[in-house]
C-alpha cells in the first residue's frame, strides 16, 4: 500500500480511535442493503408460516440471510429436519473462506474472543473489515464489536418489522431496494481492490472469480459455486503473484 | 407467541452447522503461523469472494444465466461502479446503486 493511499483515506474520516462508536459508523453504509433483505426475509418466513417468536429465534441464532430464506421455504415444504440442517451447512460452508481471512488480524485474541468475533461474522461485516485493514491495516477489537453488533440488531428489527408487514407486503421487491445488496457488494468490492496496490491482478481474480461462479451455477448449487469460484480465483492470484 | 418443537429444533441445529464454520478457523488459524502462500492465498480471499457473490446476484438467476440485454441489475451495477470508484464512499455508492436501479427499471419497463 503507498503512503498516498493513506493519506487520501485518513483526509476522508477523521482519525478517531478506532474504538465501538467508530465500528457502529463504519457500519451505517451497509444498513440500507441488509434492511432490505432482513425486511424481505422477514416477509417470506411469515409467509411460510412461522410464528413472530420463530422468526425472532432463527434471525437471533442463526443470523445469515441466504440460510434464513431456505430454510423457511424447506419448512414450508415440510422437507426434514435432517434435509433442511445439512443443506444450510453448505449454504454457509464459505463462512470458513472469511473466517480464515480475517484470522491474522486477531491473533493477539484469546480463543474465547476470536469466538466473540466470528459468531457474527457476515458477508457484510466481513466487507467492511477488510476495507478498515485497507485503512489502517489492522482491525480493532471493539470496533469490530462495534460493527457486528449494529448488523446484528438492523438484521433483526428487519426481520420482525418484515414479519410484522408481510399482510401487507406481498412482494417486498417492488421498492427497487433489491438492488441494495449488490450495489454494497460492488462498492465493497471496489473499495477492497483501491485499498491495495495490485489493481491489475485484483482485476483479474475478480473477473475470473464472476466467470467461474456463472459456469458453476450450471452445474452446483448457488453456495457451492461460490466456494469453489473463490478457492480457484485466490489459488490463481496467489500462483501469479509467486511466479512474477 | 408459539413456537413449535420441531422448528425449534431445526433452527438450533441450522445455527450450530453455521456457527462452527464461522468461528473455527478464526480460533484455530489464529494460534497456527500460516506458512507464505497461505497467506497469499487468503489475501485473494476477499475479492473471490466479493466478485462471485456480484456475479452470483448480477448475471444468474434460478440457476441460468441472467438475459444479458434485458438484465436491469446488470445495467445499473455499470454506473454503480463508476460512483464507488469516483466516491469511495460506500454509502453513496448503495445509495446511488438503488436510484440508478429505480430509474433504468422504470425506462427499460
Amino acid at each position: 500500500m503507498s503512503l498516498e493511499n493513506i493519506h487520501v483515506e485518513t483526509a476522508a474520516s477523521p482519525r478517531n480511535k478506532e474504538g465501538f462508536m467508530e465500528g457502529i459508523k463504519d457500519c451505517v453504509p451497509t444498513l440500507l442493503g441488509y434492511l432490505s433483505i432482513g425486511l424481505a426475509a422477514g416477509v417470506v418466513q411469515k409467509t411460510a408460516g412461522l410464528s413472530i417468536a420463530e422468526i425472532a429465534l432463527m434471525s437471533l441464532i442463526l443470523y445469515a440471510g441466504s440460510a434464513q430464506f431456505i430454510a423457511a421455504g424447506m419448512i414450508a415444504a415440510s422437507s426434514s429436519p435432517t434435509a433442511i440442517i445439512i443443506t444450510i451447512l453448505f449454504v454457509n460452508l464459505r463462512h470458513l473462506l472469511l473466517s480464515a481471512a480475517l484470522s491474522p488480524y486477531f491473533r493477539h485474541l484469546s480463543p474465547l474472543r476470536n469466538i466473540l468475533v466470528g459468531s457474527l461474522l457476515t458477508d457484510e461485516t466481513f466487507g467492511v473489515a477488510i476495507n478498515q485493514t485497507a485503512k489502517t491495516k489492522k482491525i480493532n477489537e471493539s470496533w469490530m464489536h462495534g460493527l457486528n453488533i449494529t448488523a446484528y440488531l438492523n438484521w433483526f428489527i428487519a426481520n420482525i418489522a418484515g414479519a410484522l408487514l408481510a399482510q401487507w407486503i406481498s412482494d417486498p421487491e417492488k421498492f427497487g431496494l433489491e438492488f441494495a445488496l449488490p450495489a454494497m457488494f460492488i462498492g465493497i468490492l471496489v473499495l477492497s481492490i483501491i485499498g491495495r496496490s495490485k489493481i491489475k491482478r485484483d482485476i483479474a481474480v475478480a473477473l475470473v472469480a464472476v466467470v467461474l461462479t456463472v459456469g458453476c451455477s450450471f452445474f452446483l448449487s448457488s453456495s457451492m459455486g461460490i466456494i469453489v469460484a473463490t478457492i480457484i480465483a485466490s489459488t490463481l492470484g496467489m500462483a501469479v503473484e509467486k511466479w512474477k | 407467541m408459539e413456537m413449535r418443537w420441531e422448528v425449534v429444533l431445526i433452527i438450533l441445529g441450522a445455527a450450530i452447522v453455521t456457527f462452527i464454520p464461522r468461528v473455527v478457523p478464526l480460533m484455530v488459524l489464529s494460534r497456527v503461523e500460516l506458512p507464505e502462500w497461505g497467506m497469499r492465498w487468503l489475501n485473494y480471499v476477499p475479492i473471490s469472494v466479493m466478485a462471485a457473490l456480484i456475479g452470483q446476484e448480477i448475471l444468474v438467476h434460478d440457476g441460468k444465466l441472467t438475459s444479458i440485454t434485458d438484465n436491469v441489475q446488470l445495467l445499473a451495477a455499470i454506473p454503480t461502479f463508476f460512483i464507488a470508484i469516483k466516491t469511495r464512499s460506500l454509502l453513496i455508492t448503495v445509495l446511488s446503486g438503488v436510484i440508478f436501479f429505480m430509474i433504468l427499471r422504470w425506462i427499460v419497463y
